[in-house]
C-alpha cells in the first residue's frame, strides 16, 4: 500500500467537510474491496477517511411498503435481520450470497453501491427494485444511478446515507457464482413490483448492471419461465474476459432469470 | 500515526500505528501473534480469520486502524490454559488438518459457524467455510470436525 493519513468522521457532516477539504481523500466503508485495492496499489488517496462507525448510516426501517437500509450496515445484518427476511425476502437471500461469512462480516450495502463492481450483487437489487438511493445532497432513483461500469451518478464528496427499497409483490435473485471469487459471473434480480416487472442483470454487462427490458415485457405478460422462450440477452452488450466469454455471460444471464422466476413461481 | 487501543486475548493494547497497516501485520509483526496466517494475501484464503467484536473477519483485509477500540480474539485466545476450545478439540480428534497452515483460520470460522448454528448441516459447514481454502484435505476431514465440535460443544 502507499502511504496515506488515516481519518475516521463522526457524522456524515463531518465525512463531507474532510472530503471537501482533501481532494484526494477516499471514503472508507467496510474495506472489503477498498483494502484489497489499495494494497495492490490500485488507488493512492492522500487520506482514507472512515465513516464505517457513523451511526447515523446504519440500521434498517421497514416502513409501511418500503425497507430503508443505511449504508453502512453490512451484508451479515442485512441477511439476518427478520425485518428483511419478511418484507423483501429475495434481498435478504441476496446479502447471503455475497462473499463469504467473513467478508458478510465487514462488507456494507452503501460500499458496494456506491463502488458498482459489474460483478456485485446489490446493484441487481437496487435497479430490480426500482430503489433509492438517498445521498447526503439529495435522492437519485436507480434508473438514474447505476452509468457503468463502476461509475455512478454520484458526484464528487457525495455520501450515500441509504437506500430505499419499495416491497416488490414478489421477487428473486438467482446467481451463478465464480467457482474462486464468489462474484457473480451473471446474476438476475426480476421482481413483480405490482406496476410492472423489473429484471436487473448484474455480472455480464460490460456496461455494469443493467435492465433487461425484453424479459420485462415478456414477464409482464404472463409471469413464467416459458414467457422468456426465444428471448436471449445481446452478448454484444457482455463481458468477456479470461473466465468466461460474451456469449457465455449472455447465456447464463438468460438461464439466471429464468431461474429467478421458476423461484418465485414455484 | 494514529493511536489506537484494543483489547486482544483479554489483554488491553495501545500502540501508534501508520495509516496503512493491516491489522494481520500488526497482530503478527508486533505483537508476535504469529498463529495468525497471512495465506494469499487478498482476501480469499481466509487463514488470518480473526474474532472482532463478536464477528469473525479476515484481518489481512482490514486495516489496524479500523480495529481501535475493538475486542479480538486470535487462535491463541480459544484456549483455556491447558484445555483446548471445543473446535480445537475436534480438529485434533478428527485430523482435520494436514499441514496445519490454514488451520487457525479453520478453526476461526468454525467457531463462527457454530455460534450462529449450534447444529450446523454438512450444506451449513460448507457455506460457513466457503472464505477458507485448504490445499492439503479436500475438507472431508474439516467437515467432521464442525460436526464433532457440535457434539462436544454440547455435551
Amino acid at each position: 500500500m502507499y502511504a496515506f493519513e488515516y481519518l475516521r468522521a463522526g457524522s456524515v457532516a463531518e465525512a463531507g467537510a474532510l472530503l471537501a477539504k482533501n481532494p484526494e481523500a477516499k471514503l472508507l466503508a467496510g474495506g472489503q474491496t477498498f483494502i484489497p485495492t489499495l494494497k495492490a496499489r490500485l488507488a493512492q488517496p492522500s487520506h482514507v477517511i472512515d465513516i464505517g462507525r457513523i451511526a447515523e448510516l446504519r440500521g434498517i426501517t421497514v416502513s409501511g411498503a418500503t425497507v430503508t437500509i443505511g449504508a453502512m450496515t453490512r451484508h451479515a445484518e442485512v441477511a439476518a435481520s427478520a425485518e428483511v427476511r419478511a418484507a423483501i425476502p429475495a434481498l435478504a437471500a441476496l446479502a447471503l450470497e455475497i462473499g463469504d461469512q467473513q467478508v458478510r462480516n465487514r462488507g456494507t450495502l452503501g460500499g458496494s453501491v456506491a463502488n458498482n463492481d459489474p460483478a456485485a450483487d446489490y446493484p441487481s437489487a437496487v435497479l430490480g427494485l426500482n430503489a433509492t438511493v438517498i445521498t447526503s445532497r439529495r435522492e437519485i432513483a436507480a434508473d438514474d444511478y447505476f452509468q457503468g461500469m463502476f461509475s455512478t451518478a454520484l458526484e464528487d464528496g457525495e455520501i450515500i446515507k441509504a437506500i430505499r427499497f419499495p416491497c416488490p409483490k414478489r421477487a428473486a435473485y438467482c446467481k451463478f457464482h465464480h467457482p474462486a471469487s464468489g462474484y457473480a459471473m451473471a446474476g438476475a434480480f426480476v421482481a413483480d413490483t405490482g406496476a410492472g416487472v423489473r429484471v436487473a442483470i448484474t455480472g455480464a454487462g460490460a456496461s455494469g448492471v443493467f435492465r433487461w427490458k425484453a424479459a420485462e415485457t415478456a414477464l409482464a405478460k404472463s409471469f413464467s419461465a416459458a414467457a422468456l422462450d426465444g428471448l436471449a440477452v445481446d452478448e454484444g452488450t457482455c463481458i468477456a474476459d479470461l473466465h468466461a466469454g460474451a456469449d457465455y455471460r449472455a447465456h447464463l444471464a438468460g438461464v439466471m432469470t429464468r431461474r429467478a422466476v421458476q423461484k418465485i413461481t414455484g | 500515526m494514529t493511536k489506537i487501543s484494543f483489547t486482544i486475548n483479554g489483554k488491553q493494547v495501545s500502540t501508534d500505528v501508520e495509516g496503512r497497516t493491516l491489522l494481520v501485520d500488526l497482530i503478527r509483526d508486533e505483537l508476535r501473534l504469529t498463529g495468525t496466517h497471512v495465506g494469499c494475501d487478498t482476501s480469499q484464503c481466509g487463514c488470518c480469520t480473526i474474532e472482532l467484536n463478536g464477528d469473525m473477519v479476515k484481518s489481512c483485509a482490514m486495516l489496524a486502524a479500523q480495529a481501535d477500540g475493538a475486542t479480538i480474539t486470535t487462535i491463541e485466545g480459544l484456549a483455556k490454559g491447558d484445555v483446548l476450545h471445543p473446535v480445537q478439540q475436534a480438529f485434533t480428534e478428527c485430523h482435520g488438518l494436514q499441514c496445519g497452515f490454514c488451520t487457525p483460520g479453520m478453526i476461526m470460522a468454525s467457531v463462527g459457524i457454530l455460534k450462529a448454528n449450534p447444529n450446523p448441516s454438512d450444506d451449513d459447514i460448507v457455506k460457513g467455510l466457503e472464505g477458507n481454502l485448504c490445499r492439503c484435505t479436500g475438507y472431508v476431514n474439516i467437515i467432521k470436525s464442525v460436526k464433532r465440535a457440535a457434539e462436544l460443544m454440547k455435551a
